[in-house]
C-alpha cells in the first residue's frame, strides 16, 4: 500500500477534461474572441444567427492555447439567456472545444445562471461582487456554489468600484470573509477581479492605478493565499486606442509585473502579446514609467514616442512576413505553402518584370514547384498538399495565359507577313506531354485526376481527355498532340480488357511511346501477364500517385529509359512465369463436385421473413445529413493516398497534421454540401418472392414474370468442412417448399456535375477531388443507411439491430449486399438485370456503360440476401467446365462469358 | 450507535448487489405487475420493477433481506427509475412520490430488522436516485446538436420529489448512481441542496457513482474521470465511485485512479463481468470477490458491493472477502500551499 495521498488546495475545473491550477501553472490564457462586447465579430455573428462560424471563433481560440473560454453575450440587441444557452448548448457538442473550461461572462446574473444549467463541468462565474449589498452577494454566491461553479469577485461594493490599492484590498478580504464563513466556499474556488482601470488618460488621479492593481495582488496573496487573481488586461491602454504598437507593448510590461507580484489570469488576446524581451528597449522604458508610475512626465512621453510608431500598424506580423520577401520568393511561399490569396497579384509583378510571360512559367513558378516535387518525394509533403500546390500554380498560369496567347498572336501575324506557314514552331515550353484518359465504358476518374495533378506539378503537360475515351480516340489525340507518354485508368474490371485492347491498337499502329497503367482494379501483374506482352515499346504498372512521377521522369529520361524499361520487363517476364508456374499448384474441384459442396443450410428450421412489401420502392432526395452520418471515412483518406485508420490518422505522428486539415477541408465542403443542397441522394430498393434451384439459379418472380439469376461457384479445393460458396446458397431451394425472398438496390448521388465544373473553371483541382471522393462517400453512406433501414424496417429481419458506424463499417449486421461486378458475384452482366428489375435508370437516374460502368460515377448497387449465415466472399478462380454451364444458362457464347470473367479465369481464353 | 462515517473509518462496507436481476427470478407477469391496484392501468406495466414496491412489496422487501443476510452494510431502495421523467414512460408521474416514499419505508423496516438483531453492525439505506431517461449534455437528434430533450429546472424538479419521497420515507444516505450525464448529477446535487435548504433539515451525506462506459475512460457525455470528480465535488460527497457498465476488470484502472485523487471515501460497484450473448452475466461470485479483493488490498476502496448481474451470492463472497483488510485512508486534504 502506498503512503497516505495528499490532495492539495488547487483551483480545480473543468471541461470534458480537468484543468488543476497549480502554484507552477504559468498565467492561463482566457480565450476573450468570443465575447460579444469585445469581438464586433463575435456580436456580428450571433446576432446574424450564424452559430456554426460563432463556433469556429471558440475553436481558433482553443487551437491557439486559451485554456479557459470566456463567454459573454452581454449585447443590447440581443436575448442574452437564449444566446448564451444556444450557444454552450451547441459548444457542449464539439468536444475539441469543450474539453476546456467554461468562464460564463455577463453583468446580468439571470444569463450567468441559464449559462450554469447548460455545462457539465466546472465553471468560472464572471462574475459577482458586493455592489448591491451582502444579501445580493451571497444569494448569488449560493447559488454559484449549488451549481459547483468558481466564482470571479469583482472588487466592487456599495460605494463603487475600487480603484486605491486599500479598497482593492479590503473589498476582496470582506468577499473572501463572507464566501468562506457563511457560504461555505472554499478558498481555492474564489478568484477577484481587482479592476484594471485606464492609465495614461492625462488625468493625474489615474497614474497610480497600475501600480495599485500591482501591490493589492501582493497583499491579497499574502492574506489569501489560496485565492487566485484575475482582470481584464486591455482596459489599462484604453486611451491608446489605435495603436496596437503600443497598447501591446503596454499589456505586456504590464503582465510581467503583474504576474511577477502573483496575478494567476487575465482576458487577454494571447496571440497579441510581445514578448516582453523584444519589445523595443525605448519603448520598453516608457511603458515602464509609466505602468509603475515612476515618471510625472511619463504619459507625454509615451504620447510622443506613440506618434512615431502610429502609422506601422502591425497586423499578424509573423504570418505575413514572407510578403516581404522578392517575388520569386512569394510565388515559391504560396506554391509550397499551398496559398492562393496573393497569387493573381504576385504573378502580375512577375509578369512585368520578366521579358516574357512564359518565363514566369519557366522561371519563379517552375523553380517552386521544383521544391514541391522534392518536398513530395521525400516525403516531407503529402498529397493534399500537393494538390493545393497544383491549384495556386493553375491560378497564376490562368493570369499568364492571355498574355502567352497573345504574344503567339503576335507572332502568328508577324510570321504570316513574312509568308512563313509558322506551323511547328509552336511547340509550347518544351515541357514533356503525357496524355491520361480512363478507358471506354469507365467513368471513373478521381485517381486520374490525381495522377494528372501530380504530374502537372512536376512540370509536365497534361492532357486529360476525361472519362469514357475509346482507343481510337486516344490514340488520335496521341498522334496530334506528339504526346510522350500515354497513361490509361480505370476502376472497373472490365477497364482491364479495355486497356488490352488499347494496348493491342497501339501496336498495331505502330506506336513507340510507353504506356502508363494505373487505377484500383489494375495490377502490376495484371499488367505483366496481360498488357505488356501486347506491346513491345514499354508498359509499365503504376500503383499510384506519388509513383507516377518517378515512372514518368524515368521514362522521359533518354540516358534512363531503356535501362528502366528493360529491368520492368525482366520484372513482368518473371511474374508471367511465376504466375503460369504457380497456377498448377492451386487444385481445383470439378464444378459437379463443387455443387456438391455447396452451402449446408438446414431449410426445415430455418423461417424466412417476408419483406414489409413486395416490388419496388423508389427515394427521389433524401435528407444529405442523416446519409453524411453514415459515411466511413477510411476511403477518404485512401483516395488521397494518406493511409492509416480513421480517426487514428488524424493524430498520426507523420501524416496526422496534413489529415486532420484534410478531414477539416472535407467536413467543410461536407456541411456546405449540405447545407446548399449541392448533391441529390436517389435510389430504388424492391424485394421479391424467390426460390433456388438448389444449384446456382435463383427464380425470382417479378410482377413482370419471372427473372433468372444466375450464380458462379468457388472451385478451388477447400479445407476439409469447408464449402464452396455461391450466393444461391442463400436462397432456399424450391424442393423446401419454403417462400424466400431477395432483395436488390441502386443507390446514386446526382448533381455534382455543375460543382465540378465550376472548381475547374477556377484552376482548383483540390476541391474537385474532395468534392467527388465526398459524393463516393456520401453513395457508400447512403448504401450504408438504407441497408440499415432495409435490415430493421423495409425486410424487417433485423428489427432489433442496434449497431454503431463503426460496427456497420465493419459489417457486423446480418445479411449481405454484394454487388455484381464484385467478388462474389463478378459478372457485370448481371446488371442488366439488376436494373431491370429495379427499373433504375428512370427510379434512380442511373445509366449503364458498355462496359457496365453506372453513370453518375458515386453510384452503387447489388442484391440484398437476408439469410443469417450469409457472408461476404470471393469467387476466386474459376475452370472451364463451370463457364461453360454458366453460359450455356445465360444463353451467352462462352466467349463473351470469357470475356466479362477474364480476372477470375483460371485458364487462357 | 455509529454513524455511517464512525463504520467507514473502521471497516470497508459493503453495499448490495443488483435488484433487477434478482426481479427477474421471480418471472413476473404483467398481471404480477399490475397487482390488483392497476389492474385497469392503459399501458403496459411489466418492466416497471419500482411499480413493485407498490404491488409486491413483499418480494422487494424479500429481496433486501437476501443482501441483508449475505452481509451487505447498505442497500439501495427500489427506486432507480423513480421520477417523473422516467415514470412518464408509463404515464406514472404522479406516482413517483409515492413509489419512493414506500421504497424507503420497505428498505428501511429490513435494515431495521438487522440493525436490532446485530447492534454492531448497523446497516443502513441509500435512496438510489438513477440517471433518468433523458439527458442533459446530449441531443437526441444527431442534425441538431443544440437540441435538448429535457430542462435542467425539469431534471432537478423531478429528482427534487424523488429526494423528498425519499427522505419522508425515511433512508439514511442518498445515493446518486449510474451516472453517465454528469449535468444530470448536478441538477441532482442541485436538487438535494436546495431540498434540505428550504426544509432546513441536516443534510443527509451524498453518495456519489459515475459510469465509465468506455475503455478510453470518458462518460458517455464525454468527461475523463478527474474531469468528472472536479464537476460534482461541490456535493461535498460521503463518496465517490463508479459502478455498472464495466466488470471489475475494466473498472480496475479507473478505481486506482480515482482512489489517487478523490478527497472522500471512495466506493465501486462493478457489473457481474461483461454480458455473453444472451444478455446474461457469467462472472461467478468467487470471481467478482477475487478482483475486489485485490483493490481493498491495494488500498482503492472504502465502499464495495455489485451492479448488474451481481446476486446475494456475490455479496456473500465479496464481504467475506475483504471483511479484514483495512479501508482505504482518507487521504490529507491540505488547507494550505505547502
Amino acid at each position: 500500500m502506498s503512503d497516505q495521498t495528499i490532495i492539495r488546495p488547487y483551483l480545480r475545473l473543468s471541461g470534458l477534461e480537468p484543468l488543476v491550477v497549480r502554484p507552477i501553472t504559468n498565467f492561463l490564457n482566457i480565450g476573450e474572441r468570443t465575447n460579444v462586447t469585445g469581438s464586433k465579430k463575435f456580436a456580428r455573428l450571433i446576432r446574424e444567427n450564424n452559430y456554426e462560424e460563432a463556433l469556429s471563433v471558440a475553436r481558433q481560440q482553443v487551437e491557439s492555447g486559451a485554456q479557459i473560454l470566456d463567454i459573454n453575450m452581454d449585447d443590447a440587441l440581443l436575448d442574452g439567456e437564449k444566446a448564451m444557452v444556444t450557444y454552450l448548448n451547441l459548444l457542449q457538442a464539439e468536444p475539441d472545444i469543450a474539453k476546456i473550461p467554461i468562464m460564463i461572462d455577463s453583468s446580468k446574473f439571470s444569463i450567468i445562471e441559464a449559462g450554469l444549467k447548460c455545462v457539465q463541468g466546472k465553471c468560472i462565474v464572471n462574475s459577482i461582487s458586493l455592489k448591491e449589498g451582502e444579501e445580493k452577494f451571497i444569494q448569488q454566491a449560493s447559488i454559484c456554489q449549488r451549481y459547483g461553479a468558481a466564482v470571479i469577485v469583482m472588487a466592487f461594493d456599495e460605494a463603487g468600484q475600487a480603484d486605491t490599492m486599500r479598497r482593492k484590498v479590503d473589498i476582496s478580504e470582506r468577499a473572501y470573509k463572507i464566501l468562506t464563513e457563511q457560504v461555505g466556499y472554499d478558498p481555492q474556488d474564489i478568484i477577484f477581479d481587482l479592476n484594471v482601470f485606464a492609465i495614461a488618460t492625462g488625468i493625474e488621479e489615474h497614474n497610480n492605478y497600475a501600480v495599485d492593481f500591482i501591490e493589492a495582488i501582493k497583499e491579497i496573496k499574502q492574506k489569501m493565499p489560496l485565492t487566485r487573481i484575475s482582470g481584464g488586461v486591455s482596459n489599462l491602454s484604453f486611451s491608446f486606442r489605435g495603436n496596437e504598437t503600443v497598447r501591446e507593448a503596454m499589456h505586456s510590461v504590464f503582465l510581467y509585473y503583474a504576474i511577477k507580484a502573483g496575478m494567476d489570469m487575465g482576458i487577454v488576446n494571447a496571440g497579441q502579446l510581445m514578448v516582453y524581451d523584444e519589445i523595443e528597449p525605448t519603448l520598453r522604458q516608457l511603458c515602464e514609467d509609466v505602468i509603475l508610475n515612476k515618471d510625472p512626465l511619463g504619459t507625454d512621453k509615451l504620447l510622443a514616442f506613440a506618434e512615431t510608431v502610429k502609422a506601422k500598424g502591425k497586423t499578424e506580423v509573423k504570418d505575413e512576413a514572407w510578403r516581404n520577401g522578392a517575388v520569386e520568393e512569394r510565388l515559391k511561399h504560396a506554391l509550397v505553402n499551398g496559398i492562393t490569396d496573393y497569387i493573381d497579384q504576385d504573378t502580375e509583378e512577375a509578369r512585368q518584370k520578366y521579358p516574357k510571360p512564359l518565363d514566369v512559367i519557366e522561371g519563379p513558378l517552375m523553380a517552386g514547384m521544383d521544391v514541391v516535387g522534392d518536398l513530395f518525394g521525400s516525403g516531407k509533403m503529402f498529397l493534399p498538399q500537393v494538390v493545393k500546390s497544383a491549384r495556386v500554380m493553375k491560378k497564376s498560369v490562368a493570369v499568364l495565359t492571355p498574355y502567352i496567347e497573345a504574344e503567339k498572336e503576335a507572332r502568328r501575324q508577324l510570321l504570316a507577313e513574312s509568308g512563313d506557314s509558322g506551323d511547328g514552331a509552336e511547340t509550347g515550353n518544351g515541357a514533356a506531354k503525357i496524355l491520361l484518359a480512363t478507358v471506354k465504358g469507365d467513368v471513373h476518374d478521381i485517381g486520374k485526376n490525381i495522377v494528372g495533378v501530380v504530374l502537372g506539378c512536376n512540370g509536365y503537360d497534361i492532357i486529360d481527355l476525361g472519362v469514357m475515351v475509346p482507343a481510337d480516340k486516344i490514340l488520335e489525340t496521341a498522334k496530334k498532340e506528339k504526346v510522350d507518354i500515354i497513361g490509361l485508368s480505370g476502376l472497373i474490371t472490365p477497364s482491364l480488357d479495355e486497356m488490352v485492347h488499347v494496348a493491342r491498337e497501339m501496336k498495331r499502329q505502330n506506336f513507340h511511346v510507353p504506356l502508363m497503367i494505373g487505377g484500383a482494379t489494375t495490377s502490376r501483374m495484371h499488367t505483366a501477364v496481360k498488357i505488356a506482352p501486347e506491346f513491345d515499346h514499354g508498359v509499365v504498372h503504376v500503383l499510384d500517385a506519388s509513383r507516377s512521377v518517378t515512372v514518368a521522369g524515368s521514362l522521359l529520361n533518354k540516358d534512363q529509359k531503356d535501362g528502366f524499361l528493360q529491368n520492368v520487363k525482366g520484372e513482368y517476364q518473371k511474374l508471367k512465369t511465376d504466375f503460369t508456374n504457380k497456377r498448377t499448384v492451386k487444385q481445383f474441384l470439378s464444378y459437379t463436385d463443387s455443387l456438391d459442396n455447396k452451402v449446408k443450410i438446414d431449410w426445415a428450421k430455418f423461417n424466412p421473413v417476408k419483406p414489409t412489401f413486395m416490388g419496388t420502392k423508389t427515394f427521389n432526395g433524401y435528407d444529405l445529413a442523416q446519409v453524411a452520418e453514415y459515411i466511413d471515412w477510411g476511403p477518404f483518406f485512401i483516395a488521397w493516398e494518406l493511409h492509416g485508420k480513421f480517426p487514428q490518422i488524424l493524430s498520426d505522428a507523420v501524416v496526422g497534421v496534413e489529415a486532420t486539415r484534410l478531414y477539416n477541408d472535407a467536413q467543410g465542403m461536407l456541411q456546405q454540401i449540405i447545407r446548399e443542397k449541392w448533391l441529390k441522394p436517389r435510389a430504388v430498393l424492391g424485394f421479391w418472392p424467390a426460390n433456388s434451384d438448389g444449384k446456382d439459379t435463383i427464380y425470382v418472380q417479378t410482377q413482370e414474370g419471372e427473372v433468372k439469376l444466375e450464380c458462379l461457384r468457388q472451385q478451388i479445393k477447400k479445407a476439409p468442412g469447408q464449402p464452396n460458396i455461391s450466393l444461391c446458397d442463400y436462397i432456399a431451394p424450391s424442393e423446401t417448399g419454403k417462400q424466400d425472398y431477395i432483395g436488390a438496390f441502386a443507390v446514386t448521388i446526382e448533381g455534382i456535375e455543375p460543382h465540378l465544373k465550376r472548381f475547374q473553371d477556377a484552376h482548383d483541382d483540390y476541391n474537385k477531388i474532395t468534392l467527388q471522393a465526398l459524393a463516393d462517400r456520401l453513395a457508400e453512406a447512403f448504401t450504408e443507411l438504407l441497408h440499415q433501414r432495409v435490415r430493421k424496417e423495409f425486410w424487417g429481419y433485423a428489427s432489433e439491430e442496434h449497431l454503431s458506424n463503426e460496427q456497420l463499417i465493419k459489417e457486423e449486421y446480418l445479411g449481405i449486399r454484394p454487388a455484381p461486378g464484385y467478388p462474389a458475384c463478378p459478372d457485370h452482366t448481371e446488371k442488366w438485370k439488376l436494373f431491370q428489375m429495379l427499373n433504375a435508370t428512370k427510379e434512380a437516374g442511373i445509366t449503364l456503360t458498355e462496359s457496365l460502368a453506372m453513370y453518375p460515377a458515386s453510384s452503387v448497387s447489388g442484391w440484398y440476401f437476408a439469410n443469417p449465415e450469409s457472408k461476404y466472399f470471393g469467387i476466386g478462380k474459376i475452370e472451364k467446365d463451370q463457364v461453360i454451364d454458366y453460359a450455356a444458362r445465360k444463353e451467352m457464347p462462352v466467349e463473351e462469358v470469357e470475356r466479362w470473367l477474364r480476372p477470375n479465369l483460371d485458364y487462357d481464353a | 450507535m455509529d454513524t455511517i462515517s464512525d463504520c467507514l473509518g473502521k471497516r470497508i462496507l459493503i453495499i448490495d448487489g443488483a435488484m433487477g436481476t434478482m426481479i427477474q427470478r421471480h418471472h413476473l407477469s404483467e398481471s404480477d405487475y399490475r397487482g390488483q391496484r392497476f389492474k385497469d392501468w392503459p399501458t403496459d406495466l411489466k418492466g416497471n420493477n419500482d411499480l413493485l414496491s407498490l404491488t409486491q412489496p413483499h418480494i422487494i422487501q424479500g429481496i433486501h433481506k437476501q443482501y441483508l443476510e449475505a452481509g451487505a452494510d447498505i442497500i439501495e431502495t427500489n427506486t432507480f427509475n423513480s421520477q417523473r421523467i422516467s415514470m412518464a414512460d408509463y404515464h406514472m408521474e404522479e406516482l413517483a412520490f409515492e413509489i419512493n416514499v414506500a421504497s424507503a419505508r420497505l428498505a428501511k423496516e429490513a435494515a431495521a430488522q438487522f440493525t436490532a438483531a446485530n447492534p454492531d453492525k448497523p446497516r443502513f439505506v441509500a435512496g438510489a436516485i438513477g440517471p433518468m431517461s433523458k439527458t442533459l449534455s446530449l441531443s437526441p437528434d444527431v442534425n441538431n446538436p443544440g437540441f435538448r430533450a429535457v430542462t435542467f429546472d425539469e431534471v432537478a424538479t423531478a429528482y427534487y420529489e424523488q429526494i423528498k419521497g425519499l427522505v419522508e420515507g425515511g433512508v439514511d444516505l442518498l445515493l446518486i448512481e449510474t451516472i453517465f450525464d454528469t449535468l444530470n448529477a448536478k441538477a441532482a446535487i442541485y436538487a438535494i441542496k436546495s431540498y434540505f435548504k428550504d426544509t432546513g433539515q441536516k443534510e443527509l451525506p451524498i453518495m456519489i457513482s459515475g459510469t465509465i462506459t468506455d475503455a478510453s475512460g470518458r462518460t458517455l457525455s464525454g468527461q475523463t474521470l478527474e474531469a468528472f470528480y472536479v464537476s460534482v465535488m461541490h456535493a461535498r460527497p460521503l463518496s465517490i465511485g463508479l459502478n455498472c457498465a464495466l466488470g471489475a476488470q475494466d473498472m480496475r484502472a479507473h478505481i486506482e485512479e480515482l482512489s489517487q485523487i478523490c478527497a472522500c471515501y471512495t466506493s465501486a460497484y462493478p457489473n457481474a463481468g461483461l454480458p455473453n450473448a444472451m444478455g446474461e452475466y457469467d462472472e461467478q461470485p468467487s470471481e467478482t470477490a477475487h478482483f475486489i479483493e485485490e483493490w481493498a488490498q491495494k488500498g482503492f476502496v472504502n465502499i464495495v458491493g455489485g451492479c448488474c448481474g451481481t446476486t446475494p451470492d456475490h455479496i456473500r463472497h465479496i464481504a467475506e472477502s475483504v471483511k479484514t483488510i483495512v479501508p482505504r485512508p482518507l487521504p490529507i486534504v491540505e488547507t494550505a500551499l505547502a
